[in-house]
């Protein structure tokens, strides 16, 4: 690796630094961190490492405890080795990080959202595993999204841990009150938009068309990605410095949402939506039709009676962007034999439909979308071949988070004026700006 | 050594032997050095720290790569957040150092007798203040929130009818929304402080002033705010202080939204270490503009604050 060996201690300080002048902002390590991925390539014996009884630990973030939890179970139990798993709140979750690979503290595995995995394969946070990736049997069908976003300069550093897509899911409830049929999603953006007046139009109380996380940069560039991808467009360039979201297709999109606004059709809550609260009001009950996470299905179930759709483009497709999380094995790891085998192990069958199946998960493995599990429930495997579908990708940038994610991001601003404003401004300034953060 | 006069005792130190001056001193350094220590390693060694890193190009994930003066600074001041942050965060901090004083200074009068319901308001106005500002935060973004939020339900028993009202989805709704969530959470911590003030002013004070036949308002000029100075001057720093500070109910609230309206320069330095841009040099840069800020602030404060004693 690239930089200067500092000792922990430094580290410490560096952290204690920035926490000092800035109240309660946690910091982060010094400078055992490598710049550039790349430089440090796993030395593995045999295609599933080594199980052995060691001590494996492993971070990931909040959103994914559940299938975490579960996997790691079922690793421990039918292996030599032990992970121990650590879940960190998402939003401390870089900060963590960061701090770590300042210190040179990693885990042995860990996991990242999959739009930031790019900036941290860059930064020489991961091991390369790209042979050992080559030897998998399943090598031809894990999600080329995932993969994609964890390719550096032609080295591969993660595979998918668990993946998160966005779907069309509507309310059948409210469609028939609607007098809509409720087996029938939307399968153009012109649907979606006449379905969620139809359900505005009924004039109940709290109950609302659709809805979106106005304030919230990953809740749209989850739901509104696949509209673009649905309608053959893209959103960024290849290599992730251009946004390309001035688009004809991409102005369709803003203009669907505009006009949902202007009709009242989209609940009130959406405007100062930061995401904390954006998938709430569709699982009260409340919204017609909304581009949701497909890993709450099992839990908006309980309480409403959904359909599930791909999310459509401008005049049909069907798309979702594959989120999730990318798992690989950090720079810090001295027992990287060991944690290939939780690896290898994570892409076999056992754990694709055994664990992340048998729970509602979609497996991150496309010769797997059809499984014993989807057969009691149609819509999984709808969701599950929509994982697969040429349309359907992961976006990948380095500086994913400072374009899109981030608070303030261009794209914020992008969506809120396009939106929201009567005189909605340079929708190409507007792209530039996010442009100019994708090459910052 | 031999006592023989008053005078004698008034300047012991002077007649002390040198081994003794000695033991006294080292004694002196035990006591100091646990704070000494304290200070040193989680204020001192850090700031030099902040200092080292506000002058490099200190990646988050990558470490020191190097001399990147005065290029953070200038790019700290340059980004087209920086200023509207700066206004953003003195317009917040007048309006809720303005309020918060008042309230409190209100609600310390209003509780200052010791009546039977007084031991009842203050702990009621004090309560708040035991919760964390982030679960605050949180608990006031679940009561503004238009599809969570009981309060129309609530206020629609008594016959108000707020509509759907969107608390946080304009920047002067935003804002608002923010300060009544600071009331709520800081008055009656302030109101405390105050309390204590006021209940230092000898009552005798009071007695001959309304002898003389001042009015209630004369008091209050003439004689409570006067006398309340010190209490007032020390809750007015530490609002000052904490409000240009201020980081967590803006980033639970508002996410600085809506439209980059209510981001404060602390919120713009959490978004270069931690978001994306994952600059710590550019975020420690910002860091020391804010640190320097509050030194002179907090200097022209103290100095105006004994200016008016002497």
């Amino acid at each position: 690796m690239r930089g200067t060996k500092r000792g922990p201690l430094r580290g410490t300080l560096a952290a204690v630094a920035a926490a000092t002048l800035v109240v309660g902002l946690a910091a982060c390590g010094s400078g055992s961190g490598g710049a550039g991925g790349g430089d440090q390539t796993a030395s593995i014996s045999g295609p599933s490492g080594s199980d052995d009884g060691a001590d494996l630990t492993l971070w990931t973030r909040a959103p994914l405890e559940l299938q975490a939890k579960a996997l790691v179970e079922a690793y421990n139990a039918s292996h030599e080795n032990h992970v121990e798993l650590t879940v960190v709140p998402n939003d401390d979750y870089v900060t963590k990080v960061g701090a770590a690979a300042g210190s040179g503290g990693l885990p042995d595995l860990f996991a990242a959202d999959i739009v930031y995995t790019p900036n941290w394969t860059s930064q020489g946070l991961f091991k390369d595993i790209t042979s050992n990736i080559d030897q998998l049997p399943s090598a031809g069908s894990i999600n080329e999204g995932h993969l994609k976003a964890g390719t550096y300069e032609g080295k591969e550093y993660v595979l998918p841990f668990v993946e998160d897509l966005s779907v069309m899911m509507w309310n059948k409830e409210l469609y028939r009150e609607a007098g809509l049929d409720p087996d029938k999603g939307p399968t153009t953006l012109a649907e979606f938009k006449e379905q969620a007046e139809a359900v505005q139009k009924l004039g109940k109380p709290d109950t609302y068309g659709t809805y979106f996380g106005g304030n919230c940069g990953g809740c749209t560039v989850f739901t509104w990605f696949p509209m673009i991808w649905a309608s053959g467009q893209d959103v960024l360039n290849d290599d992730g410095t251009q946004s390309l979201l001035n688009s004809d297709t991409a102005k369709q999109v803003y203009s669907t949402w505009h006009d949902l606004q202007a009709a009242g059709a989209i609940a009130p809550g959406s405007r100062d939506e930061t995401g904390a609260t954006w998938t709430g009001a569709f699982q009260k009950g409340q919204i017609g039709v909304m581009p949701y996470p497909a890993t709450l299905l099992s839990t908006v179930s309980k309480t409403v009676d959904v359909g599930v759709a791909p999310i459509p483009g401008v005049e049909g497709g069907g798309s979702t962007f594959v989120g999730g999380d990318g798992i690989g094995i950090s720079k810090d790891s001295e027992k990287a034999d060991q944690a290939w085998n939780f690896l290898s192990w994570l892409m076999s069958d056992d754990a694709q439909v055994g664990v992340l199946a048998a729970n509602g998960t979609t497996p991150s493995r496309t010769d797997l979308a059809q499984n014993k599990y989807t057969a009691d429930d149609p819509r999984q495997a709808t969701i599950n071949e929509i994982a697969g579908a040429a349309d359907s990708k992961t976006p990948f940038a380095p500086n994913f988070q400072t374009a899109f994610n981030a608070t303030g991001s261009p794209w914020i601003t992008l969506v809120r004026d396009q939106v929201y404003s009567d005189d909605p401004g340079d929708l190409d300034a507007q792209n530039e700006a996010i442009t100019a953060a994708l090459a910052d | 050594m031999a006592v023989s006069s008053p005078s004698s005792t008034t300047v012991p130190a002077a007649r002390t032997s040198r081994p003794q001056r000695k033991g006294k001193s080292l004694t002196g350094w035990a006591y100091a050095a646990p704070t000494a220590l304290f200070v040193g390693l989680f204020f001192l060694v850090p700031t030099l720290l902040v200092l080292q890193m506000s002058v490099s190009d200190w990646g988050l994930f990558t470490g020191n790569r190097g001399l990147n003066a005065p290029e953070n600074f200038t790019a700290a001041v340059q980004a087209p957040l920086f200023w509207p942050a700066v206004r953003f965060t003195l317009l917040y901090t007048v309006i809720t150092t303005v309020i918060l004083l008042a309230l409190a200074l209100g609600l310390a009068m209003l509780v200052q007798e010791s009546t039977r319901w007084s031991a009842v308001l203050r702990t009621s106005f004090l309560l708040p203040s035991a919760l964390g500002l982030a679960s605050a935060s949180l608990l006031f973004y679940a009561l503004y929130s238009p599809q969570a939020s009981p309060l129309p339900g609530l206020l629609s028993l008594v016959g108000i009818d707020i509509g759907r009202i969107s608390f946080l989805g304009t920047p002067g709704a935003a804002l608002t929304s923010t300060v009544v969530l600071i009331v709520w959470r800081f008055a009656g911590f302030y109101m405390l402080l105050l309390l204590v003030g006021l209940q230092g002013i000898p009552g005798e004070v009071y007695e001959a002033a309304r002898m003389d036949g001042a009015k209630p308002l004369q008091i209050f000029r003439l004689i409570t705010v006067p006398l309340l100075r010190s209490s007032l001057a020390l809750c007015t720093i530490l609002c000052v202080t904490g409000s240009l500070l201020a980081f967590d109910q803006f980033y639970i609230l508002t996410k600085g939204g809506p439209d980059n309206s209510t981001v404060t320069i602390v919120q713009l330095v959490y978004n270069a270490a931690f978001q994306g841009q994952n600059d710590l040099g550019r975020a420690a840069a910002l860091s020391i503009i804010v640190l320097a800020a509050l030194v002179v602030l907090n200097v022209l404060q103290f100095r105006g604050l004994r200016g008016k004693e002497n």
